[in-house]
Order: structure tokens, then C-alpha cells, then sequence
């Protein structure tokens, strides 16, 4: 590896590292804002104009409170509990493909932390080596309530990585590489796996939220039962990092949503954009301009999703434990098989567009049912 | 009895195929919160956006002056006595010669004091004067104190400056035989 191209990319992962610590901080102050808004308020509007320090302030507070370590915790855990939480939040962005290539002379350098061919896979191990931070730091605690919900956290994780895993297998299948960027390259212009995959996609985006830990499966730190859950004990920045790591995984999920099924860095008339501006500004400006265009498009819908994950916490209460393990294990494992099922029999005729029958099948059966449904007598008004 | 035509008889029937999907009654819901998204905000952001109080507002006190500037109060001590919060304190005193501008009546008010963290601001020391001296202004509030010596108010802080008059706006009220204190004269 040439000299320029290692400082290109030195320069381009710690850029996007910054990014990803950027959008975090700031989708704390976002989450607040869209709180407020949705509920008829404000929100956060005194720091700066619209609230915009809000997050310095937090980050202020969090630091000036006492940093406080249970005398019956287990001391190196309950350190280890969030650290390891915000690393493994950290860690998964690096195979994400964030824009096409810089053309710098003549190298092409994906904008990517790095490309392995393997990419799903180790965003799958990473996010299953998330539930750690919670498992340690809940059983470092040494309090009953913070394991009930380190516990909650974990079956909930494993659960859930099963649906997880299954829904993007029709993916692959259809793609044929574990590499985000192959799949992300298949999507070119609006092709995108939306179209072919639209339970995949809603059993990967249920997935995402149940992984994320995020309401309406925010069971691991459900107040009502479990104080607050594994993060009870934990006090300064110590719980911002957990509370942190939940946004930064909130990010990153909502990249990896964006590239798999919204086409990531792809839009319409993405080849008109390049071949005008490669032909007006030249190959390598207008590449890199080309890039930067696709770059500033998956970024979009990376905030989209970041916002639909606040508007669903804002709009949904809580599940119960077993409506949760329901979900889980009765409803999205077999029908994410049956998807897996259907897309391979569309892939053997070359129907595209075979998982749909999946979904019509489904609406058709939901009207039935809601159309045989006894309708609830009315009652007369007594006077 | 039957208090409300909207009640809803509780039902525990198995949910339908499109009930169990959730989903539809999901997309109910964000369509519920995203027009509360955009909806008008209810808060009024104080500081910056102060609300109308109304003409009959009781706000900061004041002690009025007369038409030609002289001190209306007397020292009478009704306020004190009708405060129940008793903030009201006074030291009377006799008015001596050549103080006819400064003071209507013979005797006046040489101390008076109100100490606003007692106030509750019930407008009965208003009621009770027979002079038509203090009144709670409409227009303005006791600022914010931070310390317990900006708490006490005197006769600088009360007692109305002739270059800034009060006036007491009200063009809607009407004379009551309730309501006398809006026939009362103000000016």
C-alpha cells in the first residue's frame, strides 16, 4: 500500500469515526427535540439557539456527576460493563460503505473503513458482542434488578438475532456476497431490495429496533419493573456511555437499514449526475464530487431512519415480556423462513418480485379475518 | 349511572389475523404523532413571548400619587390589617408645614414597607384602601430577587414617579355594585 493512499484512508476513517461520534451526540438532542415536538412542546431550546449545546451541556453534567461503584460490584466488570458497550457500538460502522470512491490521481479509494468481503457477517458478531456490555455490567452490579434486565437484554438479543439473521439471508441469496458493498453496488440506480424484499425488510427493521434496544422493545430497562434495568447502579459518564452506545448503534443500524434494503449510497439518476459532472469538471473532480452527492443521499436516509426510530419511541408503548418472545420466536423466524423459502423458489424461476406474494397473501388473509371477525354489538345508549 | 356516551365496554375475544400483525394499528399510531409533529406548539416560550395578562392582573404594587403629585396615602394601616399574609408594615408620621405638595392628607406614610416574599399577591390591601393609594399594577411584575435583602420594598421602589404615571387601561369594565374597585377613579 502506497504512502498517499494509507494517509487518504488514515484520513477518511478518522473522519468518518468523528462523523459517527457527531451524529450520536447530536441524535440526543434530535431524540429530545422530536419528543417535544411530537408531544406539543419544544423541547430543548435554551442552550444556544434551538437547543443546539444541549448535548455539551449533557456531556458537561454527566461529567461533573460522582462517579459511583457499588461496594459489593465487581470492580473491573462494572468498568469493563460500558466500555465494552460503546466499543463494539463503535466498531460496527467500519465496514459500511459510505459513498462510492475518491479518485485521487490515479488510486480509486472506496469511502469505506474497510471493505471485507465478509462485511454482514462481522456486523452480525459485533452486535451480538454488544450484549456483553450489558451482561457484564448488569452482573457486575451485583443488584437483582440490574440482572433481571441484563438477563432481559440478553434472551432478548439472541432472540431477536435469529429473525435478524434469517431476514437478510433472502438477501444474500439474492445478491450472492456477504459483502455490504457488493450488495449495496446490486442496488445501482433505484433498484433497490426494497422492491424484491419487503417482509425481509420489515422483519430486519423490527429486528433493528429489538437490538437497539430501543422502545417498543426497551424491555432491558423497563422502569416500571426493573427500576432501571442494567444500568440501575450506574451513575456519570459511566451511563452516558451506555445511554451513548445505544445512539451510536441507533446510527449505525440505520446505515446498515439505508444499504441494504434503501439502496445506500444509490439514487435515481445517479449516472446522469456522474457523467455531467465528470464531464464538466473533469474525471477526478467530478468523481469525487459524484461521491460526495451519493454520500450526502445515504446520509439522508440514514437521518430519516434515525428519525423514524425516535418517531416509533415517541408513538409506542412498551411490549409485555411474552408479546416480545412472541414476536421473536413465533411470528418472525417462521416467517422470515417462509421468505427464505419463497425468494429461493422466485430465484429457481426468475420471478423477482416472489416475496410479494408473501405479503399479498398476508393482507388478503387480514382482511378475511377482520371481515368474519364478530362485530362488537353495539350497545344502546341507556338514558 | 352512565357519566360519559364515550365508555367502551371491555371485551377479552381473540384478535383478528390483522389485529395480531400490529402493523396496521401501528400506522394508525404515527400517523397520530406526526400530525402532532407538525401541529401548532402550545407552549408559550416565556422570556422571549410574554402573554397577555388581562386588565385585572395583579401584579407589582404601587402607591399613587394625586393629580397634582402629592402622596395619596395616610398611613391608615387598613392594608396592613387586611393583608393576610401581613406584609404590609408602616410608620406613620404628621405632615409638618410646607409639605402641603408632597402629601394630600395631614398625616402620612414617613416608612411603608411590603415584603414581597410574604405577598400573595390577593389584591385585598387594594380593596381596603380608602384612599385609592396602592394598587396592584397589570402592566408589571416584582422581578426576580436573588438575595433575601432585595426582597423588602419601600417607598422608592412603591411610590409612583409622576414622569412614568400609571394608568390602568379598562375601557371594558363596568361599575358593579359588586365590582366598586372599577369605579374607583384612576388617573
Amino acid at each position: 500500500m502506497e504512502l498517499t493512499e494509507l494517509i487518504i484512508k488514515g484520513i477518511l476513517i478518522v473522519v468518518l469515526f468523528g462523523v459517527t461520534l457527531l451524529i450520536a451526540m447530536y441524535s440526543t438532542w434530535a431524540e429530545r427535540k422530536v419528543a417535544g415536538f411530537i408531544q406539543d412542546r419544544f423541547g430543548p431550546n435554551r442552550a444556544g439557539p434551538g437547543g443546539i449545546f444541549q448535548p455539551l451541556a449533557d456531556a458537561g453534567k454527566m461529567f461533573f456527576k460522582e462517579d459511583f461503584i457499588p461496594s459489593q460490584a465487581n470492580k473491573w466488570l462494572f468498568i469493563l460493563g460500558p466500555c465494552l458497550a460503546i466499543l463494539t457500538a463503535l466498531m460496527s460502522s467500519a465496514v459500511i460503505p459510505f459513498g462510492e470512491s475518491i479518485r485521487y490521481e490515479d488510486l480509486l479509494i472506496p469511502v469505506q473503513g474497510v471493505e471485507i468481503n465478509i462485511g454482514i457477517l462481522y456486523v452480525f458478531g459485533v452486535v451480538s458482542l454488544g450484549v456483553y456490555g450489558l451482561m457484564v455490567g448488569g452482573w457486575a452490579s451485583n443488584n437483582k434488578f440490574s440482572l433481571l434486565g441484563a438477563i432481559r437484554a440478553a434472551s432478548q438479543n439472541i432472540s431477536y438475532e435469529i429473525g435478524f439473521g434469517l431476514s437478510i439471508i433472502a438477501i444474500l441469496m439474492m445478491t450472492g456476497s456477504l459483502s455490504i458493498r457488493a450488495i449495496v453496488e446490486q442496488q445501482h440506480g433505484f433498484a433497490w431490495n426494497l422492491f424484491n424484499q419487503p417482509l425481509g425488510f420489515i422483519i430486519f427493521l423490527t429486528c433493528a429496533f429489538a437490538e437497539c434496544n430501543r422502545t417498543p422493545f426497551d424491555l432491558p430497562e423497563c422502569e416500571t419493573e426493573l427500576v432501571g434495568g442494567y444500568h440501575t447502579e450506574y451513575s456519570s459518564m459511566k451511563l452516558g456511555f451506555y445511554l451513548f452506545a445505544e445512539y451510536i448503534n441507533m446510527f449505525v443500524s440505520s446505515a446498515i437499514i439505508a444499504s441494504l434494503y434503501f439502496g445506500g449510497y444509490n439514487y435515481p439518476g445517479m449516472d446522469w449526475v456522474r457523467e455531467t459532472l465528470t464531464g464538466s469538471l473533469g474525471a477526478a473532480t467530478g468523481h469525487n464530487l459524484a461521491t460526495l452527492v451519493g454520500t450526502i443521499v445515504l446520509f439522508g436516509k440514514i437521518f430519516f431512519f434515525i428519525f423514524f426510530f425516535m418517531w416509533v419511541r415517541w408513538t409506542l408503548p412498551r411490549f409485555r415480556y411474552d408479546q416480545l418472545m412472541n414476536l421473536g420466536w413465533k411470528t418472525f423466524i417462521p416467517l422470515s423462513i417462509l421468505n427464505v423459502v419463497v425468494t429461493g423458489f422466485g430465484l429457481l424461476y426468475d420471478v423477482k418480485y416472489a416475496s410479494w406474494a408473501i405479503v399479498i397473501v398476508m393482507v388478503i388473509m387480514a382482511m378475511v379475518s377482520s371481515a368474519r371477525a364478530p362485530k362488537p354489538a353495539v350497545q344502546p345508549q341507556r338514558t | 349511572m352512565q357519566l360519559t356516551n364515550r365508555s367502551k365496554e371491555v371485551s377479552n375475544k381473540e384478535m383478528t389475523m390483522a389485529e395480531k400483525m400490529y402493523l396496521p394499528a401501528i400506522v394508525q399510531g404515527l400517523a397520530i404523532t406526526i400530525k402532532h409533529f407538525f401541529a401548532k406548539k402550545v407552549t408559550i416560550p416565556y422570556p422571549e413571548v410574554k402573554r397577555y395578562l388581562g386588565p385585572v392582573f395583579r401584579g407589582h404594587h404601587i402607591l399613587k400619587r394625586d393629580e397634582e403629585g402629592r402622596e395619596r396615602c395616610t398611613a391608615c394601616g387598613l392594608c396592613a390589617v387586611a393583608c393576610p399574609a401581613e406584609a404590609i408594615s408602616m410608620v406613620a408620621a404628621e405632615r409638618k408645614k410646607g409639605e402641603e405638595n408632597l402629601y394630600r392628607e395631614e398625616k402620612y406614610a414617613a416608612v411603608y414597607e411590603i415584603n414581597m416574599l410574604r405577598c400573595i399577591f390577593c389584591g385585598l390591601c387594594e380593596e381596603a384602601c380608602p384612599k385609592q393609594a396602592v394598587y396592584l399594577r397589570h402592566d408589571k411584575l416584582v422581578p426576580i430577587f436573588t438575595e433575601r435583602d432585595q426582597v423588602v420594598y419601600g417607598k422608592e421602589e412603591l411610590v409612583e414617579k409622576m414622569s412614568d404615571r400609571y394608568i390602568r387601561t379598562n375601557p371594558d369594565a363596568q361599575a358593579t355594585p359588586t365590582e366598586p374597585s372599577f369605579s374607583r377613579s384612576v388617573s
